[in-house]
């Protein structure tokens, strides 16, 4: 396709190559590393003696007879409990992307269908709100919610969540739903139908790859929450994230880093598993918005 | 689409964001000019035969339980929390002032000062990361977008992972290599030629790692985002340039820049508001001796024994004003192009 004249003379052409070579290393390898050194003893890991310890092992072998061990998952996962964190997150996860999905594809219709100045003002206040950092809001739920008596449940961290995930879900869908012609759900109206029908009828069977896509954002986002968790959950309801955290304090004093290593591998699964998927809606995801902007 | 409609459609979303962001910011402010009762002291004189008298000061339960109960919000303080010494230090600035002649010892003692250096921190790294994420975006678009076919697909998996893993994780990934234990750090304690070499010794250089962090963690994002505005590059504009004689830096320079300059201007936007909120880094470093943030400041304050909610309502509010700062240019354009649209 590139005509001659585009072609590129060869040293740049090497020092280009050279370059997205060393972004690949620098992308990927700590990923490895991790990964690789979390099935060692902790002074393999972190070694003082030689690095090369690292790669093959020799302290974990002579622990353990194997140059790989399990005993970091096994710790995380069985004396620290970590599944009960995993479980934490899953259910959190699941009602976030569900209601905020829910509220947001209603609120994100309303807006690209209605023709009024408001819309216009709503959109606006979202952007504000998007960048409203969640630690500042969450200093201003503290008081109320122990008040209230509703500080430290899933339930209420889910609804907050929701709540500051809606001006990006509302931004995203708007956008969307801008792009799905309002000629069909104009005809659907011509025959009859109320708005709320048409929208049942003739919007929800056209909507899914925006849903889907935006869907993976709203995960992504309450997966990757560390400010709300840390702060509105009790220490028996931690997510995954703050009990890492939490992990920090504990496990260094008593030498179990490892612990802390293998339950950041674990938590990084789940989002290789989601990149490798889904990669096509996650760039398509990024690009909507810009493209817009 | 008519208001009663749009209404019922709106209202979840509407409620939601109106409950748990707009009022959550009302709260903060309230918050911040209010500080808790102190607790009614009473004075009691026991006089005990052949011993003598004592004045033992007890709290006075009864009453502090009413002044509670009567004022809940507390006591009325203004903007007293806004100016105290943890936050804008009104006070011992203008002793600075005062005291210092040059603008060397000014800012030295200005840096004792928590809140100065949690702004400091803040304004330094969304100001420099943000232009080095743009750049080497940038610069990783126009590389892979040169590769070949099948490898771009397996570049942009790998790269997008640095964005997608969760901030704290990702930032704990890079703490242990950096530690003087791991890979890199052991690297750098060799280059450096000193074996007592440690990262996590000096403040200049965590600022460092923490900024490298920054831009590691968001270059995919302005990555991908070049990356599709170069897909719709207009072809025949690069030709013309070239027979016009354009050299390559010139085709980028006065063809490719100028075409995604839309998008440059979104990715800004975008990582100032991110940058601005910088946490997860710095408690993944541990880095708190040498760097404070906006956020952590409000986390610190937060956590803890004793929950300074005041202090904390009093940051939260001077950071959403310094979001507002830098949204406001964006915020006056959409205003004109939406003035201009009508």
């Amino acid at each position: 396709m590139a005509s001659r004249a585009q072609r590129m003379p060869k040293s740049l052409r090497i020092a280009s190559s050279l370059f997205v070579l060393l972004w690949f290393f620098l992308a990927a390898f700590p990923f490895f590393w991790t990964v690789w050194g979390s099935f060692k003893v902790e002074l393999d890991f972190f070694s003082i003696a030689d690095w090369t310890n690292a790669l093959t092992g020799a302290r974990t072998e002579a622990v353990y007879g194997s140059p790989f061990t399990t005993t970091g998952y096994e710790g995380a996962w069985i004396q620290e409990e970590f599944w009960r964190n995993v479980l934490n997150t899953g259910i959190v996860c699941f009602f976030v992307v569900t209601i905020s999905l829910t509220i947001g594809t209603l609120g994100g219709y309303a807006l690209s269908r209605s023709t009024y100045n408001y819309t216009f003002w709503l959109l606006i206040t979202a952007l504000i709100f998007r960048a409203m950092p969640p630690i500042a809001l969450v200093s201003g739920y503290l008081l109320p919610f122990f008040e209230w008596n509703i500080w430290g449940i899933l339930p209420t961290t889910i609804i907050v969540l929701v709540a500051i995930n809606q001006p990006f879900t509302l931004w995203m869908l708007h956008s969307f739903f801008k792009n799905i012609p309002s000629e069909l759900d104009e005809s659907a109206k011509v025959d009859g139908c109320n708005q709320f029908q048409a929208f049942r009828r003739v919007i929800i069977p056209v909507m899914w790859p925006g849903v889907i896509t935006t869907g993976l954002f709203s995960f992504l986002l309450a997966y990757n929450d560390f400010a709300v968790g840390a702060m509105l959950l009790s220490e028996s309801n931690r997510t995954m994230v703050p009990a890492i955290a939490a992990f920090l304090g504990t496990t260094q004093t008593e030498g179990n880093v490892m612990f802390a290593v293998a339950a950041v591998v674990s938590a990084t699964v789940p989002l290789f598993i989601l990149v490798m998927f889904f990669q096509r809606q996650i760039v398509g995801g990024l690009t909507a918005g810009a493209v817009k902007g | 689409m008519r208001h009663k409609t749009f209404l019922w459609f709106f209202l979840p979303t509407g409620l939601a964001m109106l409950l748990f962001i707009a009022m959550p910011i009302v709260s903060i402010v309230t918050q911040s000019i209010f500080a808790p009762h102190p607790a009614v002291l009473l004075e009691v004189e026991s006089c005990t035969p052949l011993i003598g008298c004592t004045t033992e000061t007890t709290i006075d339960q009864e009453a502090t339980a009413a002044l509670r109960e009567a004022q809940p919000l507390g006591r009325f303080v203004g903007l007293g929390i806004y100016f105290d010494r943890g936050h804008l230090a009104i006070q011992e600035i203008s002793q600075m002032w005062a005291s210092n002649e040059t603008w060397d010892g000014f800012f030295s003692e200005l840096g004792n000062l928590p809140f100065y250096r949690a702004m400091a921190f803040t304004l330094t790294f969304t100001f420099i990361v943000t232009p080095l994420t743009i750049l080497l975006g940038l610069v990783i678009a126009l590389a892979v977008n040169s590769l070949h076919r099948h490898l771009k697909g397996l570049m942009i998996f790998f790269s997008l992972l640095p964005m997608i893993v969760t901030p704290l994780i990702g930032s704990l990934i890079l703490f242990w290599m950096i530690d003087s234990r791991g890979v890199i750090g052991n690297a750098l304690v060799y280059m450096a030629g000193d074996p007592n070499f440690s990262l996590k010794a000096s403040t200049g250089l965590m600022w460092v790692a923490l900024m490298v962090y920054g831009v590691w963690s968001s270059a995919p994002f302005a990555f991908v985002v070049f990356y599709a505005g170069l897909q719709t590059l207009p072809q025949d504009q690069i030709e013309a340039a070239q027979i016009d004689g354009a050299t390559r830096w010139q085709q980028v320079k006065f063809v490719v820049v100028p075409h995604l300059m839309p998008l440059v201007t979104f990715v800004a936007l975008i990582q100032l508001m991110d940058n601005f909120k910088v946490l997860e880094p710095i408690i993944g470093f541990s880095a708190g001796a040498h760097a404070q943030s906006l956020s952590t400041f409000i986390l610190n304050d937060m956590s803890g024994e004793t929950r300074q909610l005041s202090s904390a309502a009093a940051t939260s509010v001077m950071t959403i004003i310094g979001v507002a700062i830098l949204l406001s240019p964006v915020l006056v354009r959409t205003w004109r192009d939406f003035k201009g649209a009508r």
